[in-house]
């Protein structure tokens, strides 16, 4: 999987449900549109929520791969 | 961009574990762009508390299971076959097993119900105390945290009534 360009990373390995949600939440507010977040989390739970995330808020999720138990996300800002 | 979507809900207990249901559900539908209030009756009152003692019942709930947040893996995912009578009846088990829980969570990188309330109120979600309860109860609006509006049923009811979602907890 290719780096994607990216303005801003958010780790949130190691958390559990909602924090990844709640973080990228607050780190998207402070970008601006059309910038794009990488952000990793460890919490298999996080690939369906981040989608539903995107989905409800109309940020985009550019790309979303997976690397050995690390799950990596590319959001862009709306 | 069309009209936020709405939530409301009841929260109706005060123990740790119940804790956790309105409180995720609030701050997550906060991120996703919802309008949220959340009234706070009964036992849930004592949520919204400067200072949260919120803590697990064993008793009556043989359904809990009990883990170690210490050792390795295996270790930590053996449930203890711990009798809910004893459970329910030792003194100070009440504290042992929240302690337990606590740490087991934060081993998990589960937020702390403060952490997740202070997002609540970082979001605007609304945070409505029941005020009968509150007189029922004798705490003042001093006892909560800031940030804290007051209001009865048919405060709640207003916005349940203009909501997507309504739930009772």
């Amino acid at each position: 999987m290719n780096e994607i360009v990216h303005e801003k990373v958010l780790d949130c390995k190691g958390l559990s449900c909602p924090l990844p949600i709640l973080k990228t939440k607050k780190q998207i507010d402070n970008m601006i549109s059309g910038q794009v977040l990488k952000m990793e989390a460890t919490d298999p739970g996080s690939v369906s929520d981040v989608n539903a995330w995107t989905k409800r808020t109309g940020n985009e999720l550019v790309s979303r791969s997976e690397n050995s138990d690390i799950y990596i996300f590319y959001i862009k800002k709306s | 961009m069309s009209e936020p979507k709405k939530m409301a809900l009841i929260a109706s207990k005060g123990t740790l574990d119940w804790a956790y249901p309105p409180f995720i559900l609030a701050s997550t539908a906060a991120a996703m762009e919802m309008d949220v209030a959340v009234f706070f009756t009964f036992y849930g009152l004592t949520l919204l508390k400067k200072d949260i003692k919120a803590k697990v019942a064993p008793a009556t709930n043989p359904a809990m299971p009990m883990k170690m947040p210490i050792g390795p893996k295996g270790f930590q995912d053996f449930e203890w076959p711990i009798p809910n009578l004893l459970m329910g009846n030792v003194p100070g088990f009440e504290t042992v097993a929240t302690s337990l829980m606590k740490k087991t969570f934060k081993n998990k990188g589960v937020a702390t119900i403060e952490e997740l309330r202070d997002i609540c109120l970082e979001t605007d979600v609304k945070l409505i105390g029941c005020q009968m309860t509150m007189d029922v109860f004798g705490f003042k609006k001093d006892d909560f945290i800031d940030g804290v509006d007051i209001g009865g049923a048919a405060t709640f009811l207003e916005f349940a009534a203009e909501s997507d979602i309504q739930l009772f907890i």
